[in-house]
């Protein structure tokens, strides 16, 4: 077995891991304290890389883009959450589902026109584009790196937030008790609106560190929605821990199982059947944890205190 | 301080509340009884903003608040202690009262943690305990000192006892006495008679919908028959 290659591997996975947890947070709380399914979480994952390519087109900078895109993407969200998704609270699942499945067409419309059909390109500075040693005969791009960095600080803050302030308190009893926080004075639509809004600039810090090692294109956000959906589910709707462990797990296994399951499955298969299982079973394998974790616990690795009970 | 002036209420289609009519004044504990089903529940909603009446008028310190949201009714000064007590079971005892603390309509309550320590220390005791963890006279506290903690004008409190045992009863009681006693002015929905005719000043009986019967506490000891015919006792 190649090691430097499983070190690099797991460091891929980390960074994918990181990603999706950035977009699985945004909704696992969204789904979890208003109840709400919010499809339309990936448009705004898509918005966050566009924004991001504008705005360093226009300043030249990409740091300078990124810091300007995020309160670009709460206020986004705020405006959609105010516009569209506050009446669907009160609807049914099915409701939710259609309503922000048109507004994924929107957003990819809306990009159509304002950017065109061809995607963007985010120049990355001097600095993030290049290589570092981690260690020594091992090089690894600086910006992956930095995402992974960037990942753990916000996982951090946001634990932080969740498990220490006021803010925290509130979404977490919001999750398991909406009216009785409206009757103690909390008004659960700010609330709401600024979770909303918080998750909107997660999703979106997500598109624009993607940006540059994927592509910024219309359609970016539907792909990972669906590894976000996997996670949240794995990790327990509304938890926080649980969709930061199920996002790790998911992109180590994920990323490592592509490029090492074919060795794998070479010691136990003939080489030839090998070789055509192995870009199938790898493909599967996230769904199969999800099956398999939903069979042992149908709630989730983490399912938040209070729910179901 | 608190004016409910012939509410209707309705959940849907089927109305609870008939031409509903109460008061409750500075300083005074007023009680609420009638059977199971009567309206008492939907009464403390019908106020909360949480089941908004229909009809009619419900005025606190002279400010109308019949078609406000509950977080601004709260905001006002009205501290609800719910029935079943709806604590938070995923924050701790000390979460559960910091989360939605406030200083109160006059901007300078009495409430905060150290107060809610002293009148409870059990709770003190518990604090780290999640709301899951703690027993039902302590989760009754609990929701009481977080509707402390809110520093109401006026305190709600739907069915204060049900289900504790007789010595957690006790406990609550003297707690109710002891707010009395500060001048907190309190709405409490109970079935024990005893006790709530030695804490209140004046009480209100609630039949399908509407008071059938308002008084002291003295005039209920002596109305045997109030008493046999609309509380079953």
């Amino acid at each position: 077995m190649n090691w430097l290659l499983l070190l690099e591997q797991i460091l891929n996975g980390f960074q994918l891991g990181l990603l999706l947890f950035l977009l699985a947070a945004g909704l696992t709380l969204v789904f979890g304290i208003m109840d709400m399914v919010n499809l339309a979480h990936g448009s705004l994952y898509m918005m966050g890389a566009y924004f991001c390519a504008t705005f360093t087109g226009w300043t030249g900078s990409f740091l300078i883009g990124a810091l300007l895109t995020l309160p670009a993407v709460f206020l986004l969200g705020v405006v959609v959450e105010v516009v569209a998704l506050r009446t669907l609270y009160a609807r049914d699942h099915l409701d939710q589902v259609m309503a922000t499945f048109g507004l994924i067409l929107f957003f990819n419309e809306a990009t159509r026109l304002i950017w065109g059909p061809i995607g963007l390109v985010i120049p990355l500075p001097e600095f993030l584009n290049q290589t570092v040693e981690i260690i020594p005969g091992a090089p690894y791009p600086a910006f992956r790196l930095a995402i992974i960095l960037v990942g753990f600080l916000i996982a951090g803050l946001l634990y932080v937030i969740v498990s220490r302030t006021k803010l925290g308190m509130l979404i977490r009893a919001g999750a398991s008790n909406r009216d009785m926080i409206g009757a103690l004075g909390i008004n659960i639509r700010l609330l709401f609106t600024l979770v909303f809004g918080l998750g909107a600039a997660l999703a979106g810090r997500a598109g624009l560190m993607a940006g540059p090692i994927l592509s910024v294109e219309i359609g970016m956000g539907e792909s990972i929605l669906i590894l976000t959906l996997v996670v949240i589910v794995i990790g327990g709707i509304g938890s926080i821990k649980g969709a930061f462990i199920a996002a790790i797990l998911i992109g180590l296994i994920d990323t490592v199982g592509r490029s090492f399951l074919p060795e794998i499955l070479d010691l136990v298969l003939p080489s030839q059947t090998a070789a055509t299982a192995a870009p199938a079973i790898s493909s599967m394998m996230i769904y199969l944890l999800m099956a398999l974790v939903l069979a042992i616990k149908p709630q989730g690795l983490f399912p938040p205190k209070g729910v179901g009970r | 301080m608190l004016e409910v002036n012939a509410i209707d209420s309705f959940y849907g289609q089927s109305q609870v509340l008939f031409n509903m009519s109460l008061a409750v004044k500075d300083g005074e504990v007023v009680t609420l009884m009638g059977r199971n089903g009567m309206g008492k529940t939907t009464t403390i909603r019908s106020i909360m903003g949480l089941t908004p009446a229909r009809h009619g008028s419900i005025r606190f310190r002279n400010k109308e608040i019949t078609s406000h949201s509950p977080y601004r009714i709260a905001r006002l000064g009205i501290g609800l202690v719910p029935e079943g007590r709806l604590i938070s079971p995923n924050l701790s005892v000390e979460e559960n009262l910091v989360a939605t603390a406030n200083a109160g309509p006059s901007g300078a309550g009495r409430w905060d943690l150290d107060a809610i320590w002293a009148m409870f220390p059990r709770l003190r005791e518990r604090k780290s305990s999640m709301g899951n963890q703690i027993s039902g006279g302590e989760q009754q506290m609990l929701a009481i000192a977080r509707a402390l903690m809110t520093n109401p004008e006026l305190l709600l409190l739907d069915e204060a006892t049900e289900g504790l045992a007789p010595l957690i009863r006790q406990e609550i009681w003297g707690c109710l006495r002891n707010l009395k006693e500060e001048g907190q002015s309190i709405l409490v929905i109970d079935k024990n008679i005893q006790a709530l005719t030695e804490i209140a000043d004046r009480h209100y009986i609630i039949e399908k919908g509407s008071v059938v019967w308002e008084g002291t506490s003295r005039m209920l000891l002596k109305d045997q028959m109030v008493k046999r015919q609309y509380l079953g006792v």
